[in-house]
């Protein structure tokens, strides 16, 4: 898989507004990708779920959203990260009805059923980065 | 923040989502519902989504809220215009809308308020 | 003219770019056995020279590099419109070797060694070019192919209406997850565009069901669910019956009907709709 069409583009998520920027601009994505109707819904509403996420248990931080490719796939990756205090369990986290604030726990197991490469990488005091891949076809 | 506007016609709130709701105007929405139930003595509400492009879980937890809210005043809620990718998504994101009703379109939804007022008549 | 430390085969390329051109396009044709104009292959072989002549000199090894990117979307399109219309990979790549013999039979009398090397160059540029055709060729074929099984997928998956307000969609042989998630959309497409509360997943015609396919079938019903439709699955046989039991899906609340019929039974009565035989009417 590599990156097509330069630098991904970042956007800062550090208010509500910022999560609806977030899922305009990984539409805008999905659209230029060709992904069907119901993919692009799909993974903006991954992306909508990662966003808060990150500004809710990640204190904020930055989404880059870019198209990629592989062989003749083509796809849009976007990522999520933050530096805030990490996930000290990570199964718990990705188990369905698990929350530890106010969502319904369907944040990062839910999201993660709507697209077709997940992958969290959290520390305890670091961070946490989650990287989304929705393919076309 | 924008706010979404709450239209009253014949006992029955109506809100047409028009716009990318953000979390904020979600929880003023719950609020303002609450208010307008609890003053208008209203029999039913729709909320009308056929304009929503996306529903997450924030936003599918607001019409369980509402849902319940509205019931908590002896009001019906339904939900009416879902799309069907909308629907899709959330029967995969694990999304329940607990007992919500849901409706096609609008007619159809005021027609369930309409029975069900009827009905308990 | 001959400029300082130009090369030799550019020079000559630019200089007998008529003469060469001419026989590129006589050598294409060849190969090509009419099928295209020769209006057409005079203007493709034109732009590729064009193309071609900045990069001479190279060896070809970096033809993904950026000095390639005029002639690479050159060749792209030229390989998407042969394969498009039935060429061979091999008919179309050759489009490309022919300027090789064309440009070895016009420099063949000459026996300066530096233009041998430059020429040994030329070559492994054109096969570079001539792999790079057979690629994007591969590429725009596996597009194609998707591009029809999606067409098919379209023609195979009806969605008839029943009765006023109760859609079905009866589904034959062998379902597979890309084509049950096709029929899933378009049902509920149609629930919007129709406005019918009901809709029939019509199962009866399907020879085996595996656990994705039944987990698409019982979201359909659900999605339904959520956007104020009822969906019913009919037609479940025996034996897949038993491989649902077997996998342990869960049907919860989902309405199912041993026959088509019995589904539209169902979905009439739900409507307010009694069907009775004339005479008993009386």
């Amino acid at each position: 898989m590599t990156a097509a069409g330069g630098e991904p583009e970042e956007l800062p998520i550090a208010g509500d507004d910022d999560v609806v920027r977030v899922r305009q601009l990984v539409r805008t994505y999905a659209q230029r990708v060709k992904l069907s109707l119901v993919n692009q819904t799909k993974l903006v509403t991954a992306a909508s779920e990662l966003a808060r996420n990150t500004l809710v248990y990640g204190g904020g931080g930055v989404a880059r959203i870019e198209v990629v490719t592989d062989g003749v796939r083509q796809g849009v990756r976007a990522v999520f990260h933050d530096d805030g205090p990490g996930i000290p369990d990570v199964t718990l986290a990705l188990a369905d009805g698990w929350s530890s604030g106010s969502g319904l726990g369907l944040g990062l197991s839910g999201s993660r059923r709507l697209v077709d490469e997940f992958d969290l990488d959290t520390e305890v005091g670091r961070g946490t980065t989650v990287t989304v891949v929705k393919w076309r076809g | 923040m924008e706010r979404v506007p709450i239209l009253e016609i014949g006992g029955v709130l109506l809100v047409s989502i028009q716009i990318d709701l953000q979390d904020q105007t979600v929880l003023a929405l719950q609020e303002d519902l609450a208010q307008r139930i609890s003053d208008t003595g209203a029999h039913g509400v729709v909320i009308d989504i056929s304009g929503v492009e996306i529903v997450d879980s924030f936003i599918g937890r607001m019409f369980a809220t509402i849902a319940s809210l509205s019931r908590l005043f002896d009001a019906t809620t339904v939900v009416v215009g879902m799309r069907p990718a909308v629907a899709i998504t959330l029967v995969e994101l694990g999304l329940t809308l607990g007992d919500v009703r849901t409706a096609l379109n609008l007619e159809r939804g005021l027609k369930i308020l309409g029975e069900q007022r009827r009905g308990r008549r | 003219m001959v400029g300082v430390g130009e090369r030799r085969l550019v020079v000559v390329l630019r200089e007998r770019r008529d003469e060469v051109l001419e026989q590129w396009v006589r050598a294409a044709a060849a190969t090509l056995r009419g099928r295209v104009t020769a209006a057409e292959l005079e203007r493709e072989s034109r732009e590729l020279y064009t193309a071609l002549l900045p990069v001479v000199g190279d060896n070809g090894r970096d033809v993904s590099g950026e000095r390639y990117a005029e002639i690479r979307s050159l060749l792209a399109e030229l390989s998407r419109t042969r394969a498009r219309a039935g060429y061979t990979p091999s008919e179309t790549a050759s489009s490309v070797f022919a300027l090789k013999r064309v440009v070895f039979e016009l420099t063949e009398h000459d026996a300066d060694p530096d233009l041998f090397r430059e020429l040994m160059d030329f070559s492994s540029l054109l096969d570079a070019l001539g792999l790079f055709t057979f690629e994007t060729f591969a590429r725009a074929r596996e597009e194609i192919i998707a591009e029809q099984s999606e067409q098919l997928l379209e023609l195979t998956t009806p969605v008839v209406k029943l009765w006023e307000g109760v859609l079905a969609v009866p589904l034959v042989g062998t379902l597979d997850s890309a084509r049950t998630q096709v029929v899933m959309e378009k049902l509920l497409e149609s629930l919007v565009e129709t406005g019918a509360e009901h809709a029939i997943i019509d199962i009866t015609g399907v020879l085996a069901v595996d656990t994705q396919v039944a987990q698409h079938l019982l979201k359909t019903a659900f999605a339904a669910r959520l956007m104020g439709a009822e969906c019913t699955i009919s037609g479940i046989r025996p034996q897949i019956a038993q491989t649902i039991v077997a996998l342990g899906i869960e049907f919860g609340d989902i309405t199912t009907k041993a026959s088509l019929a019995d589904a539209l039974r169902h979905a009439l009565r739900s409507e307010g709709v009694e069907v009775v035989a004339a005479d008993r009417v009386r």
